[in-house]
């Protein structure tokens, strides 16, 4: 290369932020929130030819505008804020656990097969803590797989447990085989549909309550884990480096397995609360590409519970309002996807500017 | 015989997706990228051929099959390729990271596929009801003369261009690794981007450009199952989980596009083999479904507990790279 | 008549952050010479040398290459200016062979035509009389294997100055004669030569003329034929600086630490410490002193039971009397045989200190499995951060602060305050100062005559002679791997220090009579 062609390079340079105030990275996420809304509102419009804001209202409209779609989407909000609930420990340790969605399968596989064998053996509350246990333990066996391979030949987690993904589903359908109902049509149909047994229970009158408590209850007890348990502590240096790990004694095999047993866990439980909890029977889309999801989830709220919460939210109200539009104007329900996926790029490419300055610099002098 | 012929073809028709997808994913993790948006990246590529055949053939009485495969084939390299430049620009110039864009890029190229497949399914006037008969009718033509050929015929010259093409293209990306300059670079450039760096090689244009690249290539498997597989129509959710097993399949490949080439039809084979292995039931059916994957947790696996150093994935798989990080 | 120079530097200036590398450095290479850049760790060679290949751009100064003043802001850039440098930490790609690593990055026909490559490596290394098979594959080749495809590369692209950065270091002394002899091939035929050391009799063998730096400035150019061992090693340490450090006679010292002639290699399979032995009292300050990566590391790390050790025990004797045998421990296993060994590692937040955690967090990294609760217990720890941030005048917003975001003084105070919390029979320090202002560095001598007075056995590794001399009791001198003598601080010099750090054998002074005639 020439001297003069190096030279005419832009001189752009991307400095670290060594950190940020708080109120400025908010406002660097909202800027990036109202830009993709507004990009999503273009696109719409393009699809509608109607006005953004009739759009927009109609979003609100779908996702919270009657009870029935207030409680679908606290459901799955819900559900989606404990599967990266249960994927933080995983992520907090450098661990790319991006088989939730096989964990979830898992999870909920136990779920159904508890509630269609045991359906009448034993007393509800009993049958649904024998789920939480049993459903649990499959997603734990699922996460246990990748890490010990991890640990003890470094095996390549993030393909490991994609392919483990597919594994779970083929095994769901092979349960479907067993549990298809009617016989023929290849679905499990509503499990215990005429004695509700294994089904979530109302309190206080509604449908959903018990799922949110339970998720509610597992974040807290993950964020308590994780910030004030010893092996939280464990799993935080292991992380941050293997080095110091080693420093502080701690077993980084060991942590590694126990981490992602916990995390497959919990993961199962979502299962369960799929199952049990929502939609009362078991498909290959069970999981519904959510453990991919809140894979981006747990990864933007940089593990912080509450900002889980919002961002599972923020982007189940789109998901279920794009729905509600998407029927309006006579669009298939995959325009959510769309949308989410637009909000997503828009979400992860502003942490850019979070972490990073970016200044132009003229060049000095040029050579001749 | 005819069985085992009937076996093999539908095994050779099944890999061709997975041999697109997974030379695009070659191409991509050998600059250190590893796109978990393939999949993603193989639905925008399948629904927007067949959207621009769609509305080609819609646009014009008489239809000619050759304008049709041209158009199809462009678009689908366009979209593919756009699909390919947003996860470039988020992962390397904006540095996020990779899986997350992955993730979120697949989630969206399905969520594209889906909707405008199901909204062009309306127009057309229902599930199915899309054809664009006149495009795929050039897509799926077979070489005249060597097919008539009995059972070689059947074998090796029965299927539409793309077929070859994807195995020519395997060949050559394998040259071009192997045997080019550039391909020299591109590998250097995912084993340790710093040294490459140091050798005066452009790190980020080497990067776009193969991400890129590889996008348009794995679109092209998208636009296969449309048109020669499915013969030119559209439903939901029908092109599966080719994609993933495409990511599946670089693994199994150990990242060489001519092993690619044997592991499609191979994968191509366990994907169907349930149908052809006498005495399944329903049940074990669906186990045998299972074995693509299992076969490449083992190979994963065995890879890395023997640790061979031609055989790991690029070394800076899934890291992005900056010189003065200070 | 004025020879025009090959590399010209005026007034080049580079900081990185508060730290000035090189403070306004004046230096020249002539055509068809060798020059050794001489200076201790830290001095800013390496730096210096980095501007001259790209990788930093230097903040003030001219660049003058071949009389021309350039401007080098990559690599490519220093390539096209024919500047080829060999980074200590080479630049290869494992799983590619030596012939493909040495074309990399190069325009050319667009198919690789690797037989005629073949060919022309094998006419340059028989021109200069290299050893190496192009075929080969890096991730087969020993380190000075490595080096030679580094040296060819350099010089298939055509470069006629090149610099080479400490490039003995990962050297047999046969290695080292081969590839001295490569280099004066390259001399003859009109290449111009940088080689970083430190090492003075290398120095005096090989090159031309000698610049030496010492602590980022420019303190002169002299003839080779001109210099002794000795006038270098003056030049490259400088005048002794009396420190003001209190320093008190040892007491009540007894034996604590023992090697017995411990073998450790590293990851690439090296020997990093040869047959080492030496005894650590409590109640004075060891101090050790060597050229970087002569061991020192390995050393400390040996005794914390963080290092495999290949031959040899260590021994620990208690206060009470007993004796543990620890060279088979791991950390935690010390540990809870109660021994309280303190480390200061080095790598402060790669190993010591855990960077995104606050100071709270960081004080229970090496102590929160006390106790049998689930939970940990942050009260202690919370006070210990506040008691430290007050007795050691830690500048921090807060002790919920990530330690990452302290200055580096703060950060090693912290880090030697949780150290010394812990009552330690035996501390360990690594670079305890390196990179400190004044004040903090005297705050952490304070603190390890304290632990001195205390009765602690203290072991530092330092890096400024300087300092070793005024702090410690005795001082221990490495020299790649072997313990080359333990000195008493009281009375030898930087000199004799220096000599013992650099020259290839205890006999220091008598290799210095033979080539320095």
């Amino acid at each position: 290369m020439s001297k003069e062609a190096a030279n005419k390079e832009v001189f752009l340079r991307m400095t670290k932020r060594d950190s940020i105030s708080k109120r400025k990275a908010w406002a660097i996420r909202g800027i990036a929130v109202v830009l993709s809304l507004i990009l999503c509102a273009l696109i719409i419009v393009a699809l509608t030819n109607d006005n953004p804001f009739q759009v927009y209202l109609g979003i609100i409209d779908g996702a919270v505008g009657r009870k029935r779609r207030f409680w679908v989407t606290v459901r799955e909000t819900m559900v989606l804020l404990i599967i990266a609930v249960g994927l933080t420990p995983a992520f907090k340790m450098r661990f790319w656990n991006i088989g939730a969605e096989g964990q979830i399968l898992m999870g909920g596989t136990a779920t159904a097969a508890m509630m269609i064998y045991f359906g009448n053996a034993m007393p509800n509350w009993l049958l649904l803590l024998v789920i939480f246990i049993v459903s649990s333990l499959a997603g734990m066996l699922w996460g246990l797989l990748p890490a010990v391979f991890k640990a003890y030949y470094n095996t390549n987690e993030t393909l490991f447990t994609l392919m483990l993904n597919y594994v779970a589903m083929q095994i769901v359908t092979f349960c479907i085989v067993f549990w298809e109902n009617p016989a023929g049509s290849n679905t499990v149909g509503i499990i215990n549909g005429a004695t509700r047994k294994g089904w979530f229970r109302n309190i206080f009158g509604q449908q959903y309550v018990l799922n949110v408590i339970i998720v509610l209850i597992m974040t807290l007890a993950v964020y308590l884990y994780m910030k004030h348990s010893k092996q939280g502590y464990e799993i935080a240096v292991v992380g941050e480096s293997q080095n110091t790990a080693k420093y502080a004694g701690i077993n980084v095999k060991k942590v590694i397995i126990r981490t992602m047993m916990i995390s497959g866990g919990i993961c199962g439980l979502a299962g369960s609360i799929i199952v049990s909890g929502a939609s009362h029977t078991i498909s290959t889309s069970t999981a519904g590409g959510r453990g991919f999801t809140a894979i981006i989830v747990a990864w933007m709220s940089k593990f912080n519970p509450v900002a889980m919460l919002l961002v599972s939210a923020f982007l189940v109200f789109m998901q279920q309002g794009s729905i509600q539009i998407a029927s309006q104007y006579g669009l298939n329900e995959n325009a959510s996807d769309i949308i989410t996926g637009i909000l997503l790029f828009f979400l992860i490419g502003c942490e850019f500017f979070i972490n990073y300055k970016v200044e132009f610099r003229k060049s000095k002098k040029e050579v001749q | 015989m005819s069985l085992l012929l009937t076996f093999l073809q539908n095994a050779i028709s099944q890999g061709v997706s997975i041999l697109f997808g997974a030379s695009g994913e070659i191409v991509t993790e050998k600059s250190g990228n590893l796109n978990l948006g393939i999949p993603g990246i193989m639905y925008m590529g399948g629904i927007s051929g067949l959207m621009a055949a769609f509305f080609y053939e819609k646009s014009t009485g008489h239809p000619n099959a050759f304008i049709g495969l041209l158009i199809s084939l462009l678009v689908t390299m366009l979209a593919s390729a756009f699909g390919g430049l947003i996860y470039s620009v988020l992962t390397i110039t904006l540095r996020a990271n990779q899986n997350v864009v992955g993730l979120a890029l697949t989630t969206f190229g399905v969520g594209f596929g889906n909707f405008f497949g199901g909204s062009i399914s309306k127009l057309a006037g229902g599930v199915g009801q899309i054809s664009v008969k006149t495009t795929a009718s050039a897509y799926r033509a077979k070489i005249p003369g060597l097919s008539g050929i009995p059972v070689i015929g059947d074998l090796l010259f029965s299927y539409g261009f793309l077929t070859y093409f994807s195995v020519i293209l395997a060949v050559l990306l394998a040259f071009f690794l192997k045997k080019t300059r550039k391909g020299l670079n591109l590998r250097a450039i995912g084993e340790d981007p710093g040294a490459a760096d140091a050798a005066g090689i452009n790190v980020s244009r080497y990067k776009y450009t193969a991400t890129i690249s590889g996008a348009a290539i794995a679109g092209l498997g998208g636009l296969y199952f449309v048109m020669e597989y499915l013969g030119g129509t559209w439903n939901n959710n029908g092109f599966g989980d080719r994609g993933w097993l495409a990511i599946a399949l670089v693994i199994l490949a150990l990242w060489k596009p001519v092993n690619a080439i044997w592991g499609s039809f191979l994968f191509g084979g366990l994907y169907i083999l349930y149908i052809y292995l006498p005495g399944l039931t329903r049940a074990t059916q669906e186990l045998c479904k299972m074995l693509p994957y299992v076969v490449t947790i083992i190979v994963l696996i065995l890879s890395s507990k023997r640790n061979k150093h031609e055989n790991q994935p690029p070394a800076s798989l899934g890291e992005a790279y900056f010189r003065e990080e200070r | 008549m004025e020879q025009i120079n090959a590399i010209e530097l005026k007034n080049v200036t580079k900081r990185f952050g508060e730290v000035i590398a090189n403070d306004s450095v004046n230096f020249s290479v002539r055509k068809g010479e060798i020059l050794s850049v001489l200076g201790e760790n830290g001095s800013g060679k390496t730096t210096l040398m980095n501007m001259l290949s790209g990788i930093y751009f230097p903040d003030e100064g001219q660049i003058f290459i071949n009389g021309n003043e350039v401007m080098i802001r990559s690599p490519k850039d220093s390539f096209a200016l024919g500047i080829g440098m060999i980074h200590q930490h080479f630049k290869l790609i494992d799983i590619l062979t030596a012939a493909e690593n040495i074309i990399l990055g190069l325009q050319g026909s667009k198919t690789l035509k690797m037989n005629q490559v073949h060919e022309e490596i094998n006419k340059l290394t028989a021109e200069y009389g290299f050893d190496l098979n192009p075929s080969q594959k890096i991730y087969n080749m020993s380190v000075s294997q490595k080096q030679t495809v580094e040296i060819v590369k350099v010089l298939y692209r055509g470069a006629d100055i090149l610099i080479l950065d400490e490039p003995t270091a990962v050297l047999t002394p046969q290695e080292t004669k081969k590839l001295f002899d490569v280099l004066r091939n390259m001399k003859k035929a009109g290449k111009s030569i940088i080689i970083i050391t430190h090492k003075l009799n290398e120095v005096l063998e090989l090159s031309d003329r000698v610049t030496v730096l010492r602590k980022g400035k420019y303190i002169g150019t002299v003839n080779t034929a001109e210099a002794t061992a000795d006038s270098l090693t003056e030049m490259m340490v400088g005048e002794k600086v009396k420190l003001d450090i209190d320093r008190t006679e040892p007491s009540n010292t007894e034996k604590r630490i023992e090697m017995r002639g411990i073998t450790c290699r590293n990851r690439e399979g090296l020997k990093v410490l040869k047959e080492a032995s030496f005894q650590a009292y409590s109640g004075e300050i060891l101090g050790i002193a060597g050229i970087a990566g002569s061991g020192q590391k390995e050393l400390l790390e040996a005794i914390a039971g963080l290092q495999t050790i290949e031959s040899g025990e260590i021994l620990y004797y208690a206060p009470d009397g007993s004796t543990n045998k620890i060279s088979d421990m791991k950390a935690t296993d010390i540990r809870e045989l109660k021994i309280h060994l303190s480390f200061v590692p080095e790598d402060r937040l790669g190993m010591g200190l855990v960077g995104s955690m606050d100071l709270t967090d960081n004080m229970m990294l090496r102590s929160y499995k006390e106790g049998k609760h689930f939970f940990v217990d942050r009260k202690k720890p919370k006070n210990l951060a506040n008691s430290i941030v007050e007795k050691l005048d830690v500048i921090t917003p807060g002790v919920d602060t990530p330690v990452r975001h302290l200055s580096g003084g703060n950060v090693q105070k912290v880090l030697v305050g949780r150290e010394i919390a812990s009552n330690p029979t035996v501390l360990m320090v690594a670079y305890p100062v390196r990179g400190l202002d004044i004040n903090s560095s005297y705050t952490i001598y304070n603190l390890l005559n304290e632990q001195k007075e205390k009765g602690v056995a203290v072991i530092c590794v330092g890096e400024d002679l300087d300092v070793l001399l005024d702090l410690c009791d005795r001082i221990l001198v490495l020299n790649s791997g072997r313990v080359a003598g333990v000195l008493d601080a009281r009375k030898t010099t930087k000199e004799e220090i220096g000599l013992m750090m650099t020259s290839d054998r205890k006999g220091a002074h008598k290799h210095e009579q033979r080539s320095g005639k």
